[in-house]
């Protein structure tokens, strides 16, 4: 389960948004206020990126409700893991960097 | 009624980001494409600067343009394998790939169909050369321009790819 890889910042975020169930333009308003507007997704790398995710087995499309036409998406078993292996792998890196540099790091 | 007008112009498939560019150019003078076709663009008249317009390579796929509307992108209409947007500059930022690796893959399309195209070219080519048609020499012509295209293509993608190295 590409234990190694890290995630890019997009692959992060769009997974953290599918915590709960969301549809596209969702995950794209909840990442960019996340982020206080750093991380930009736009839509058709989303699109590309669900699609990938839905075959990788980290997120499935929610059964679309009559009277809506917008898909939802959340995350799988198999994606939260993925998450919270990459929350464990960031976190390492951080400790990593307070620890060498210092406090200093954190002003 | 609107006032409308129509543009013939040519491009490159290789030259699509100048032909973004220049669609912006006349978004910017207050001219919004509303339709495309072979070699023709149509414009109708908008205040300046209030769309900016985006196209990329993609097959058929209607659950695609669907999504795009979703996201509040106007859908103008396609060529062949090309798909026109626009937005509203008022919605803020309107891009179509937001990281690298989703423009590589963009140019992985664009570039896989030049190569296909390209090849079947210069094959037929070679084969009607050899029997002395002069079709063939057309198709030998149109075959190196589409590698030339090719070139053009991966060169875009090198540069993109060189800071994989170092960014995630």
């Amino acid at each position: 389960m590409d234990r190694d890889l890290a995630l890019t910042e997009s692959t992060y975020y769009i997974l953290l948004s599918l915590y709960r169930p969301q549809h596209g333009y969702g995950i794209m308003q909840q990442t960019e206020a996340l982020s206080g507007g750093r991380v930009r997704l736009a839509a058709g790398t989303l699109y590309g990126a669900l699609n990938t995710m839905c075959e990788k087995g980290w997120i499935f499309q929610l059964p679309v409700e009559s009277g809506s036409r917008k898909k939802e998406y959340q995350l799988t078993e198999k994606g939260l893991l993925v998450l919270k292996k990459e929350i464990e792998r960031l976190r390492e890196l951080v400790k990593n960097g307070d620890l060498i540099m210092g406090v200093e790091n954190n002003d | 009624m609107t006032e409308k007008r129509t543009i013939r112009k040519w491009f490159w498939v290789w030259d699509f980001e100048k032909e973004e560019r220049w669609l912006n150019e006349m978004a910017q003078s207050g001219w919004v494409l509303i339709a495309v076709g072979w070699c023709r663009y149509t414009f109708e008249k908008c205040e300046p600067g209030e769309y900016i317009v985006r196209l990329e390579m993609r097959g058929g796929d209607d659950s695609y343009i669907e999504f795009m509307k979703e996201t509040g992108a106007i859908y103008i209409g396609r060529m062949i394998q090309w798909l026109y947007f626009c937005k509203k500059a008022e919605d803020g930022a309107f891009d179509i790939f937001s990281d690298r690796e989703s423009k590589i893959s963009h140019l992985d399309r664009i570039g896989k169909m030049l190569e296909i195209i390209g090849a079947a070219n210069l094959l037929i080519g070679i084969v009607n050369a050899w029997n002395g048609s002069f079709i063939g020499t057309v198709n030998l012509l149109l075959g190196t321009l589409l590698m030339y295209g090719l070139g053009r293509i991966h060169g875009k993608k090198e540069e993109l790819e060189r800071d994989r190295q170092l960014y995630e």
